[in-house]
């Protein structure tokens, strides 16, 4: 059937199954890529995007269970505040290698930040410990996450 | 420190290089120069007739735009970084003016079979093979820019210089963009022989240049394999034989059918795939399939028969891979025989990235987008499956979303364009998580039995090594099997940096009925080094001494060991006291033509846990082009290595993998990464690999770790966390 979704500040039309996980509307059918696909049921972040701020699973979020709240993905998350913090954190740090799984990290860090704007080392594990990196980039992820911080605090 | 002597601008003399770089007016104007770069051992394939069969190429526009392209891909390994500093080092531009751009440069270039035959990225080969050739190449383009502005100038060229993309005449004043001098330069000679900066006149090579790939990384735009999107492109996922060998017997496809937004079955003769208007759909009607399997000739297979198999052949002498001295009569002699055995599991690549390729198939042409590590391959593969000349397939390479091996193989070309056979139009198959992990190419299993004699002080007198395993290299390149015997399998296994002065390595090839295997990051090392570095360990433990101090002694032949053995225990605080139940282990390797030593500290709970706290990692890579790729490449290496000490590991029953998601296959987390101090030894020797290095070095240093913290010497892997509790 027919679903309308609020997709960073736009509304799109798509006519899938009401279990179409999101996931697949964004990258397939909205052709908005950055999301990626890692393992299908939430065991790796790689999907990771906001709901209403909340960092979410796309791959296991059905579309009929979405309405009208605001679906953000790495796309236009640059375009808030903490965002495009994290984003500036990440390249001064250099934290990238493949670059697969960064877009849910980045994701999920944002999260992070607008919930616990001065995470400790236990918030971090907690709120990133279900984003999997391959290439082992996770010291840069902690250092890049206590960066951002460091910039929302200073206002810069 | 005092550097071996290196004199590069002999090297860059060398008259062989006009073998492998031209210089010439590029197509649209402007100077092009085309090189060979070499692919390290292993991973060259057969040459064509033509001995010039470029395949990297500089551009220098009328514009002034410097575009790259190269070989190699860029996987996270910050190749596609480091490879331009090389070129812009000496052909004195800023790194931001060099633009690189995705091979193929133009698709009829691309379709050159010679070309197609040499494109191989990994084994951390990518700056080892291009680091002379692109400085010469850089310098090469200076020299005949300089060349262009004196002859237009009416000047001697020794008194011009370049600088900043510009050509410069300091007495008169006058400067020119290299972009106005380039269709002039390509009208000149390539110069016999360009000087090379010595390590003191280096700009660029050394500091940490920001990595070009990470933008578009961090926003969502960069564009993976996954990602590719020709226009009217289905989406299609499969489900291959469960047993390995495997074939579909019958299909009811009914249900599936049913499923809004699936187009269409594709039956193969050992797998199902279903064609969809997107991933979702495609998914929700595999789900729906009914598939009967014939299982073929593996239905009954377990890893521990595998294992089996392994052990009983390694009971007889095998091919000898390298000799020193005379053991049997050495060990005859000693004065303690200590003798061990070790098994290392398969292991899976599960690459970030699941294993996709888009594939459109016409009548007499075929397209396909994939990130490769092997782009030659994956053209030639397409052709053979499709039936059509290699010229009649256009790949479109893309970012590589982890590699690590899996992507030097081409099976998952050939599936994506046997599915397209049957589909009209463009069709992207991506493979589950579960695919991924049940039908990867593993790394091989391996057993390996080891004897050593040491003399009355407990120092080594004899060291006899036999293993039993796949041979990767004899089926990804047959002319490098020769004798029994390949360079890859027995790679870190027979140049040991220890002077030892009886030794016997033997090396029995066993392919295990039905599981393919591949290469995996750190490749035969991955293995080696963890048998090597834990018998060693044990040697000290039997001598009663120090582990640093007992490799310390053995290390008279290779200063360069000793020196990041000393450095790494110094940061580590080697020999200060640790609670209970906490370790350090010590591991040196010298592999890929760097040397690395590593002091994990690991701590193991009463109820076995282990947890890796922190790593010191001390390295000697030669010259080192990017330190702070050095650095990240060091920290992955360590995070992909503990992630397969304390859980990789593939196990088969009924002939089928056991695991098949990140639950059972588990990969490291944030709240378990270790922390990690990279120290880096300034060296000018020639650059060393880095993308594999720190793999194979941190899995010993973790289990003697956890042997100094409890006792336990685990020759098995991964870790049995029951075998650590404490008795209560």
């Amino acid at each position: 059937m027919a679903f309308v979704l609020n997709v960073n500040g736009g509304t799109h039309s798509v006519d899938v199954d009401d279990d179409t996980p999101l996931l697949w509307v964004l990258r397939d059918v909205l052709g908005m890529t950055g999301t990626k696909f890692g393992c299908g049921m939430a065991l790796c972040g790689a999907c990771t995007v906001h709901i209403d701020g909340v960092a979410t699973r796309s791959c296991v979020t059905s579309v009929d269970s979405i309405g009208q709240s605001a679906i953000t993905t790495i796309e236009a998350v640059g375009a808030t505040a903490t965002g495009a913090k994290v984003q500036k954190a990440w390249l001064d740090r250099e934290v990238v290698q493949c670059g697969y799984c960064q877009s849910g990290q980045i994701m999920s860090a944002a999260a992070l930040l607008v919930s616990k704007p001065h995470p400790t080392d236990a918030d971090i594990d907690d709120a990133m410990s279900g984003n999997i990196c391959r290439c082992g980039t996770y010291v840069r992820i902690r250092e890049a996450i206590k960066a951002a911080a460091q910039l929302t605090e200073r206002g810069d | 420190m005092v550097p071996n002597h290196i004199d590069f601008r002999s090297a860059a003399a060398d008259r062989s290089r006009r073998w492998v770089l031209k210089a010439g007016a590029a197509a649209g104007g402007g100077l092009m120069l085309s090189l060979t770069l070499p692919l390290a051992r292993g991973m060259a394939e057969p040459a064509g007739a033509d001995p010039f069969a470029p395949n990297a190429f500089i551009r220098i526009g009328e514009d002034g735009r410097i575009a790259l392209t190269m070989p190699y891909v860029e996987m996270g390994q910050g190749t596609y970084t480091a490879v331009p500093m090389l070129i812009a080092e000496e052909l004195e531009v800023d790194l931001k003016e060099i633009r690189l751009e995705h091979a193929p440069p133009n698709e009829k270039l691309y379709g050159n079979p010679l070309l197609a035959g040499v494109q191989a990225t990994g084994g951390s080969t990518a700056i080892r093979a291009a680091w002379k050739p692109l400085r010469e190449a850089g310098a090469v383009a200076r020299i005949m820019l300089v060349a262009a502005a004196a002859k237009r100038w009416q000047v001697d060229p020794a008194s011009c210089r370049a600088e900043n993309g510009e050509v410069v005449h300091a007495p008169t004043g006058r400067h020119a963009r290299y972009g106005a001098l380039a269709a002039d330069a390509a009208r000149l000679p390539v110069p016999e022989i360009a000087a090379l900066k010595q390590p003191g006149e280096f700009k660029l090579i050394g500091t940490p240049a920001k990595r070009l790939d990470a933008p578009a990384k961090v926003n969502g735009t960069a564009v993976f394999g996954i990602d590719a999107r020709p226009p009217g492109v289905k989406f299609a996922t499969l489900a291959q034989s469960p047993v390995f060998g495997g074939r579909v017997k019958s299909v009811d496809d009914a249900a599936a059918k049913a499923v809004k937004g699936v187009r269409q079955i594709v039956r193969l003769d050992d797998a199902v795939a279903v064609v969809a208007d997107h991933m979702g759909a495609a998914k929700k009607g595999l789900a729906a399939l009914a598939i009967e399997w014939d299982q073929g000739p593996n239905a009954t297979l377990t890893t521990q028969q595998i294992a089996d198999d392994l052990q009983k052949t390694t009971l007889a002498a095998g091919p000898v891979a390298q000799k020193i001295g005379d053991v049997d009569e050495a060990l005859a002699g000693a004065v303690t025989k200590v003798e061990a055995a070790y098994e290392v599991p398969f292991l899976a690549h599960a690459t970030m990235e699941p294993m996709n390729c888009t594939v459109h198939l016409r009548k007499d042409a075929c397209e396909v987008w994939v990130g490769s590590q092997v782009a030659g391959r994956v053209q030639a593969a397409a052709a053979k499956t499709a039936g059509l000349a290699p010229e009649k397939v256009v790949v479109h390479n893309h970012l590589i979303g982890g590699g690590f091996g899996r992507r030097l193989e081409t099976d998952g070309i050939v599936r994506a364009v046997e599915i397209a056979r049957q589909v009209d139009g463009p069709v992207k198959v991506v493979w589950t998580r579960e695919e991924d992990i049940q039908h990867d190419m593993y790394r091989p299993y391996w057993y390996d039995r080891l004897a050593a004699g040491l003399d009355g002080k407990g120092m080594p007198v004899a060291w006899s090594h036999r293993f039993a395993g796949s041979s990767v290299m004899a089926r990804w390149l047959p002319p490098a099997f020769n004798n029994g015997l390949d360079p890859d399998s027995t790679d870190g296994a027979i140049d040991l940096v220890y002077a030892l002065p009886n030794l016997r390595v033997e090396y029995l090839r066993v392919e295990p009925p039905g599981v393919p295997t591949a290469f995996w990051r750190s490749v035969g090392p991955s293995h080696n080094v963890f048998v090597i570095e834990s018998f060693i360990d044990e040697l000290a433990a039997a001598a009663k001494q120090d582990a640093v101090a007992y490799r310390r002694a053995l290390l008279d032949k290779s200063p360069r060991a000793r020196t990041v053995l000393d450095l790494a225990a110094e940061k580590a605080g080697w020999g200060q006291p640790l609670p209970e139940r906490v370790g350090r282990g010590v591991a040196l390797q010298s592999v890929f033509a760097t040397y690395m030593a590593q002091v994990a500290e690991v701590e193991v709970a009463k109820d076995g846990a282990v947890r890796v706290r922190r790593v010191v990692c001390a390295v000697d890579c030669g010259t080192v082009v990017n330190p702070d790729t050095v650095r990240a490449q060091i920290e992955g290496a360590i995070m992909f290595g503990v992630t397969a000490a304390l859980y990789g590991e593939i196990t088969l029953k009924g002939g089928r993998v056991e695991q098949a998601n990140f639950d059972t296959y588990q990969i490291l987390r944030m709240n378990e990464a270790p922390g990690v101090d990279v120290h880096i030894v300034r060296s000018f020797e020639p650059p060393g690999g880095m993308g594999e290095p720190g793999t194979s070095a941190v899995v010993p240093a973790v289990t003697n770790a956890i042997f100094a913290a409890t006792g336990k010497r685990l020759r098995k892997l991964p870790i049995d966390t029951s075998a650590l509790r404490q008795p209560s």
